[in-house]
C-alpha cells in the first residue's frame, strides 16, 4: 500500500467548477488506456456533457514498453456545452509510466498547471536503470508547474487481482469516475458492453477494480472537477467517424463494401464486418487495394452502387480503376480516411493532404465529385448523399475524411431514418427500343444507366473512348463530345448547390476558409479572435468538386481570405520562399484557381488535429489589431 | 442483396425463344486474319447457342489486350475494363448478381503478369465463372513484347536477344493454388476440343480456369507450329468426367486416361511439357464457392430501417 492510501479521514475535496476540462489517459500499447478513455467519454456524453475524444495511437502494435514513441491512449475533452474539437491542452493526465507521460509533455500537450496521476512503481523499481529514467523524467517535467500525484496503481490492483497488468485501466477509470463525479451504474453498463464477448468473471473483476480506483480516489485525491451537465433536448448517439461512415453506408442501402486493410480506414470495415450481413450487405476483403476497387466497380456496374474504403496510399493504387469508373460512368463511392503522407507517411495520424490527389490524381481528364464531411454527424449523412449522387450523376464520388474524424468520438443527434435514402430495387425491365448505353442529354451530360439483365440493352462497357452507344471511338470529335458530357455533369451538380453560410459576420478583415475535420477548431478559434476584437469570420466547405457556388461574392466582402488546413505550405519569410515559388495549401490552390482571389493559407502538419489556440495565433498574425491592410 | 427481383418473369419470357448462333454475334471481329482468337470467339458463340444462354443474362468480362476485345464481338453484356483487372470486376459482378453467367477473357500478359495476383486469388475465391486465358506467348496489341509465357530465347522488341527467363507454366501455378476447382488446357487449332473444354468449364460450378493455346499470326505464328503440324506432339487427357472428343481420336492418337479428381497426377502432368497436354487436368465440384459462402439474406428498406434503429440504440447517449 502506498503511503497516501494509508492516510485516515481525508479532508473533503476541493471542488473545481469549470465549463470544460481535458483529460488524457496514456499507457504503453496494450495496457488498455484506450478502453478506459472510450468508456469515460461515452459515460460523460450520456450524463449530458459535450465530449470530444481522440485516440492517441502509436504506429506499432506492440512497441517496446516504457518508450515515449509507444504512448497510447485517449484524450477526452469535456464541456458544459457541445465540444467540436480536441481543444488546446490537457488539464489532467493519468499515465501508466513516466516515459509515455514524457511523450505528451514533449509535444506540448499538457497545460502548465496540469494535474498528473502517475503510476509510481517505477520510482521504487529494483532495476536501477528504470529508477534513473524515472528521476530524469521527473527532472525534465519539473520545468513546468505540473502537480504530480503518485499513485501505486499496480500495488492497489494486487490487493484484489493476481495480474495487475490486466485491469489497471479499470482502476484508472475508477479514479476518473470519482474525480469527475461520473455515474458508476452507467460505467458498469459500458463495461458490460465493452466486454460482452468475454466471461462474467472478466466483467466482475473489471468492476471490482473500477470500484477500487473509485474508493482510492475518494480517500486520497483532494479535489474534484465539476462540469455542469445538460440533458440533451433530443436523443443523441455517440460514436466515432468511421462507425458513422459505416452506419451511413447501411442507411444509404449500399450492400457491398470492398476493401483492403489500411490504417486509419480499416475500422469502418471492422464495424461493418460485424453487422453488415444482418443488413443484407457484405464486406469483401480483397487481395489488394486495386482489386477492392475493381470488385466495387463490378458490383456497382451490375446493380446497386457499391463502395470502397481506403486511405492515401490505397487511393493511389486504385487510381486507374477510378479513371475507369469516370470514363464508363459507373457509379462508385470511395471513402479516403486521410492520414499523413506522402508515401507511408504517418499511418495513424491526421492530415488533409490528399485533396489535390483526390481531385486531380487520375490520368486524363477525369471529372468527378469530391466531398468532405466536417463532423462525425456529417460522416453519417454524407454516405447517403454520396450514394445518391453517384447513382444520379453516374460517376465516382469521393468522400474525404481523416484520422481526426475516424478516431474522434462525439455525440450527435440521432438521425431520423428514412427509407427513401436507400437505393431503389434493381430495374430489370426491358430497355426501350433504341436506347443507348450513354444517351447523354446534350445540355446536362446526364444519361440513364443500363444494367445487365435488362433485355434489349446489351452493350459492351469500355474504358476506351466511346460514343453514345458505347462503341469504341475512332474519330476525334467523339472524344471532345464525350469529355464535355462527363465534365458537364459536375457543373450541373454545382447549379443545384446553395452558397455556403459564413460563420460570424458576412464581412470583415479576414475570412478563414476550411474543409473537413477542422471545422470545430476553426470556429472555436474565430470565436476567441472575435472576443479579442478581431473582425474575423469563417467558411467551411463540404464540396470540393464541384465547389459550392457564390465563393467569389463571399470573399469580396473580406479584406483578406486565408485557408486553414492540415497540409503543408511554405511560409513567406522562409529561406528561398517568395510569392511566386511558394507552395500553398491545397484548398487555397483550388480557391485561387476558381475565384482569382489572392487567397492566403496557413497549414501545419503536426500529426495531430489543429489546436484552436494555434489557429488564433495564425489569425492574429494575419490580422493585426486595427484591421487588415 | 437483391439478387432476383423481377428476374423470374423476364426469364419466363424467354422460354419459347430459340437463340440462333447469329443472335450472339456483336460487332465484326477486328482481329488480324489468321488470329486464333476468331476460332475462340466462334467456340464461345457456339457454346452459348448450344446452352441457349439468355444474352442479357450473360456477361463477357475482359481486361486489355487483343483477346480482351472479345466482348465487343458478342451480343451479350460486356465489360472491357483494365489491363490485368478483369477478374476483380467479374468477382464484383457475381457478388452482386450471382444469377448472371460470367465468362472472362484474358491474355497471357493480362492474367499471368500484371493481373497475376488477381488470378491467384480468383482461383482461391472459386467464384462460379469461366476464365479463359488466351495464351499466345506474347504481348500483341502493344506490338511484340515478351510475356511471362514467351518461350525462352524467343526474340521480341523488349528482349531482342531472346527471352531471358524460362517461361511460366500457368498450369503448374493454377494447380498449386488452394481451393482451385477446375484447370484445363485446350488449343484454338483443335476446335472440337476447344468447344468441349469450354463446355465442361461452363458446366463446372466454380472458377473454371482454361488456358487456351493460341497462335498470333503476326508475332508468334511458329511457337505452337510443331504441335499443329505433328499431332504426336499432343497428348489428349481423356475421361468421362473431363473432355471426350471421339472425332479427334484419329488425329490425336496419344491419349491418356486421367481422372480429373486426382490432383497429384494433375500436377505431375502439368510439369511434363515435352508434349502438349490438352484436356481437363483437375476438377473438384465440391470446393466452396465464395459467392455462395458470402450469400446473405436480402433486406427490404423497411427491414433495414428497423434494424438500423436497433443499431442506433446501441450507441444511444
Amino acid at each position: 500500500m502506498s503511503a497516501a492510501s494509508a492516510t485516515a479521514a481525508p479532508a473533503p475535496p476541493k471542488v473545481l467548477r469549470v465549463p470544460e476540462h481535458t483529460v488524457e489517459i496514456v499507457s504503453d500499447s496494450g495496457e488498455g488506456a484506450q478502453k478506459c478513455g472510450q468508456i469515460f467519454g461515452a459515460v460523460s456524453a450520456k450524463m449530458g456533457n459535450g465530449v470530444w475524444t481522440v485516440e492517441l495511437i502509436p504506429a506499432e502494435i506492440q512497441p517496446p514498453p516504457r518508450v515515449p514513441e509507444g504512448a497510447s491512449g485517449n484524450r477526452i475533452r469535456l464541456g458544459e456545452h457541445a465540444v467540436t474539437n480536441w481543444g488546446d491542452r490537457t488539464n489532467l493526465v493519468i499515465a501508466f509510466n513516466e516515459q509515455v507521460l514524457l511523450a505528451r509533455h514533449r509535444v506540448d500537450s499538457l497545460a502548465d498547471d496540469a494535474v498528473i496521476l502517475i503510476e509510481d512503481k517505477w520510482a521504487r523499481s529494483e532495476d536501477a536503470d528504470i529508477v534513473a529514467q524515472w528521476d530524469a523524467a521527473m527532472k525534465e517535467l519539473s520545468g513546468k508547474h505540473y502537480r504530480i500525484i503518485p499513485v501505486a496503481m499496480e500495488d492497489q490492483c494486487l490487493t484484489i487481482v493476481d495480474n495487475p497488468k490486466k485491469g489497471k485501466n479499470m482502476f484508472a477509470l475508477g479514479l476518473l469516475a470519482r474525480v469527475y463525479g461520473r455515474d458508476m451504474e452507467r460505467i458498469k453498463e459500458q463495461i458490460a458492453h465493452a466486454f460482452r464477448k468475454k466471461s462474467e468473471e472478466v466483467y466482475n473483476s473489471n468492476v471490482a477494480l473500477l470500484e477500487l480506483g473509485y474508493h482510492w480516489a475518494e480517500d486520497n485525491i483532494d479535489f474534484r472537477v465539476e462540469i455542469p451537465t445538460h440533458a440533451a433536448d433530443k436523443p443523441l448517439v455517440v460514436m466515432n467517424g468511421n462507425e458513422a461512415i459505416g452506419m451511413g453506408a447501411i442507411a444509404s442501402g449500399m450492400e457491398l463494401c470492398a476493401m483492403y486493410p489500411i490504417t486509419p480506414a480499416t475500422s469502418v470495415s471492422h464495424y461493418l464486418s460485424e453487422v453488415f450481413e444482418k443488413f443484407g450487405g457484405i464486406v469483401h476483403q480483397a487481395e489488394d487495394e486495386i482489386a477492392a476497387c475493381g470488385v466495387a466497380i463490378g458490383a456497382s456496374y451490375a446493380g446497386k452502387v457499391a463502395f470502397t474504403i481506403t486511405s492515401g496510399p490505397g487511393m493511389a493504387l486504385k487510381t486507374e480503376f477510378l479513371g475507369l469508373a469516370v470514363m464508363t460512368e459507373t457509379p462508385l463511392v470511395l471513402v479516403n480516411v486521410q492520414r499523413g503522407g506522402p508515401s507511408t507517411g504517418l499511418p495513424t495520424k491526421v492530415e488533409q493532404s490528399d485533396m489535390l490527389a483526390a481531385l486531380y490524381g487520375q490520368t486524363g481528364d477525369s471529372p468527378h465529385i469530391v466531398m468532405a464531411p466536417a463532423t462525425i454527424e456529417e460522416c453519417f449523412h454524407i454516405m447517403i448523399t454520396a450514394r445518391r449522387l453517384a447513382e444520379t450523376f453516374r460517376t465516382l464520388v469521393m468522400v474525404l475524411t481523416d484520422a481526426n474524424l475516424a478516431t474522434g468520438v462525439s455525440p450527435y443527434p440521432k438521425p431520423t431514418l428514412d427509407e427513401a435514402w436507400q437505393a431503389a430495387p434493381l430495374d430489370l425491365a426491358p430497355v426501350k427500343e433504341g436506347q443507348k448505353a450513354y444517351a447523354w442529354n446534350k445540355d446536362t451530360g446526364l444519361s440513364d444507366r443500363i444494367i445487365p439483365g435488362r433485355p434489349g440493352g446489351m452493350f459492351t462497357l469500355t474504358g476506351l473512348s466511346h460514343d453514345e452507344g458505347s462503341k469504341v471511338a475512332y474519330s476525334s470529335g467523339i472524344h471532345q463530345h464525350s469529355s464535355a458530357m462527363r465534365s458537364r455533369k459536375i457543373a450541373v451538380l454545382q447549379s443545384l448547390l446553395v452558397p455556403p453560410t459564413v460563420y460570424g459576420e458576412e464581412s470583415g478583415d479576414l475570412l478563414v476558409v476550411g474543409w473537413g475535420s477542422t471545422k470545430g477548431a476553426i470556429e472555436e478559434a474565430v470565436d476567441r479572435a472575435r472576443k479579442e476584437g478581431l473582425k474575423v469570420s469563417s467558411l467551411h466547405l463540404r464540396f470540393l468538386s464541384p465547389l459550392e457556388p457564390g465563393l467569389k461574392d463571399i470573399f469580396k466582402k473580406f479584406k483578406k481570405v486565408m485557408t486553414v488546413e492540415i497540409n503543408y505550405s511554405d511560409e513567406i519569410g522562409d529561406p528561398y520562399i517568395n510569392e511566386e515559388n511558394r507552395r500553398r495549401g491545397q484548398l487555397s490552390i483550388l480557391l485561387r484557381n476558381a475565384t482569382l482571389v489572392d487567397v492566403d493559407c496557413w497549414g501545419r502538419v503536426p500529426g495531430e488535429p489543429l489546436r484552436p489556440m494555434s489557429i488564433v495565433d495564425a489569425i492574429r498574425g494575419r490580422v493585426p489589431r486595427g484591421g487588415a491592410k | 442483396m437483391s439478387y432476383t427481383c423481377g428476374l423470374l418473369p423476364v426469364l419466363d419470357q424467354h422460354e419459347d425463344h430459340h437463340y440462333e448462333m447469329s443472335e450472339y454475334e456483336g460487332a465484326k471481329a477486328r482481329w488480324c486474319p489468321g488470329c486464333g482468337d476468331h476460332s475462340i470467339l466462334t467456340a464461345v458463340q457456339r457454346l452459348l447457342a448450344a446452352e441457349q444462354l439468355v444474352p442479357e443474362q450473360t456477361m463477357m468480362v475482359s481486361g486489355i489486350g487483343c483477346s480482351s476485345r472479345l466482348p465487343h464481338y458478342m451480343k451479350t453484356y460486356g465489360f472491357h475494363g483494365l489491363h490485368g483487372r478483369a477478374l476483380p470486376v467479374a468477382t464484383g459482378i457475381k457478388l452482386h448478381r450471382p444469377e448472371l453467367t460470367v465468362f472472362v477473357t484474358m491474355g497471357d500478359g493480362d492474367c499471368t503478369s500484371i493481373g497475376a495476383g488477381h488470378w491467384v486469388h480468383a482461383m482461391r475465391y472459386n467464384v462460379d465463372m469461366v476464365a479463359m486465358m488466351l495464351d499466345n506467348g506474347i504481348y500483341g496489341l502493344t506490338k511484340n513484347q515478351t510475356s511471362p509465357t514467351t518461350p525462352q530465347g524467343f526474340k521480341s522488341n523488349t528482349q531482342p536477344y531472346g527471352s531471358i527467363l524460362p517461361p511460366l507454366n500457368p498450369l503448374e501455378v493454377a494447380l498449386g493454388i488452394t481451393n482451385a476447382s477446375f484447370v484445363a488446357q485446350t488449343a484454338e487449332w483443335a476446335p472440337s476440343h476447344l468447344y468441349a473444354t469450354l463446355r465442361a468449364a461452363y458446366k463446372h460450378k466454380g472458377f473454371s480456369f482454361v488456358r487456351i493455346l493460341q497462335r498470333c499470326p503476326v508475332y508468334t505464328p511458329a511457337i505452337y507450329q510443331k504441335a499443329v503440324q505433328d499431332p504426336a506432339r499432343i497428348q489428349l487427357l481423356v475421361h468421362d468426367d473431363g473432355v471426350v472428343t471421339p472425332d479427334l481420336d484419329k488425329i490425336y492418337q496419344s491419349q491418356l486416361h486421367h481422372d480429373p479428381r486426382d490432383l497429384a497426377a494433375a500436377r505431375a502432368l502439368a510439369e511434363q511439357t515435352e508434349t502438349i497436354k490438352l484436356g481437363v487436368f483437375y476438377r473438384d465440384p465440391s470446393k466452396p464457392r465464395y459467392e455462395e459462402t458470402r450469400r446473405v439474406a436480402p433486406r427490404t428498406p423497411a427491414e433495414r430501417v428497423a434494424l438500423l434503429e436497433k443499431e442506433f440504440a446501441r450507441y444511444a447517449v
